[in-house]
């Protein structure tokens, strides 16, 4: 099992601003700013089961960057529609990150249905996603890294980690100043 | 039983159309209804415009954020069963201030057919009110255009959430054919 704060800040390492990175809610969105906060980081504080798609959207309208989705079991359980939507679309540019812990760890570490045997990347594979991993070492995160930024078709991958509570690191809640900095940094 | 186009001959349809196109929208999100069957085709045959089919509306208010955040105009084709299930996706919108405009083909309001239709239908305005969205409301054929301009306007410059409900006395009875 990996540590989740170690695999953000590798997955994260020496990005440029090709990369646009949009975080599930929670958990997720701590890791990403504690692995270096960044104006091409849009970190959820609600909207739970909606980063995938997001990063749909984002994907569509920036075909000439990379977007990558990084969010936990949880958030992705809630939307799993999004995976039928993306394998429709298939956008060359995405990539959805799912770290897995099989728990709900922001509100108690309640078992998640990934924790009861419920396997989202075989979903994602039956939804048309071609590339589909399964990442258990930081070797593996480590491909994952060039893959997610030199690489090219819709990924999934879900990366296993420890079900253990970080500090917390809290990026702004204020919505409108996470979307402006954005789009600022994107020339918009 | 299949649902038919109810009024196959109306222009409003393609005034939608091109006034989406006028405005720039460049990804359009839909969970499909019989009243929007048109207007997506001719959304589908813009090579200009992304469709993205959807599994449930509020897929379509995360897709519009991600629109947005990426310099593109988004719009979400839904029918008034669908704003139920955006109510909390929502928040987002509200939170960021993301723009959006949402045609809503309204159901369970006037000759409905299936009764379980009625109960969201009515609650549809209020469902959007309640979640922060400016709410126009369409009842006759020569309103179409102007309303959905000023919807556009509205949303895209203002950063607001715009609903325009396009009642079901202007979509037509539903035909229901054994």
């Amino acid at each position: 099992m990996l540590n989740r704060r170690e695999v953000a800040k590798a997955l994260l390492a020496d990005r440029d601003n090709d990369l646009l990175v949009v975080t599930g809610l929670g958990s997720t969105a701590y890791d990403c700013f504690a692995a270096g906060d960044h104006d091409l980081n849009f970190y959820l504080w609600g909207a739970m089961g909606g980063a995938a798609v997001i990063g749909l959207g984002l994907a569509l309208a920036q075909p000439d960057k990379k977007v990558v989705v990084i969010t936990g079991d949880g958030e992705m359980l809630m939307g799993m529609g999004a995976f039928a939507t993306i394998g429709v679309q298939k956008p060359d540019n995405l990539s959805v990150v799912i770290f897995d812990n099989g728990h709900y760890g922001e509100t108690g570490m309640q078992q998640s249905h990934t924790g009861a045997g419920v396997d989202l990347v075989a979903i994602a594979k039956a939804c048309g996603i071609a590339d589909t991993r399964e990442i258990n070492t930081m070797d593996g995160v480590a491909e994952l890294k060039t893959r997610v930024r030199t690489g090219k078709g819709t990924l999934v991958a879900r990366v296993s980690i420890a079900a253990d509570e970080m500090p917390r690191a809290l990026p702004t809640r204020d919505g409108v100043e996470l979307k402006l900095r954005f789009r600022k940094a994107l020339g918009l | 039983m299949t649902a038919s186009d109810s009024n196959p001959t109306a222009a409003w349809p393609e005034e939608i159309f091109d006034i989406l196109k006028r405005a720039e929208v460049r990804q359009v999100g839909y969970v499909p209804d019989a009243g929007h069957s048109r207007l997506i085709k001719a959304c589908q045959g813009n090579p200009d415009m992304h469709t993205v089919s959807l599994t449930t509306e509020e897929e379509g208010i995360a897709l519009a954020a991600g629109a947005w955040l990426g310099g593109q105009r988004p719009a979400l084709l839904m029918q008034s069963s669908g704003v139920g299930n955006c109510v909390n996706m929502l928040s987002l919108a509200k939170s960021c201030r993301f723009p959006l405009l949402t045609l809503v083909t309204m159901r369970g309001e006037w000759a409905e057919f299936n009764p379980w239709q009625i109960a969201m239908g009515q609650a549809t305005p209020q469902a959007l009110e309640m979640m922060g969205a400016l709410v126009y409301r369409v009842d006759s054929p020569d309103q179409v255009a102007d309303t959905v301009e000023a919807a556009a306007d509205m949303a895209y410059n203002g950063d607001n959430v715009v609903a325009v409900l396009l009642s079901q006395r202007l979509i037509g009875r539903k035909q229901w054919v054994k």
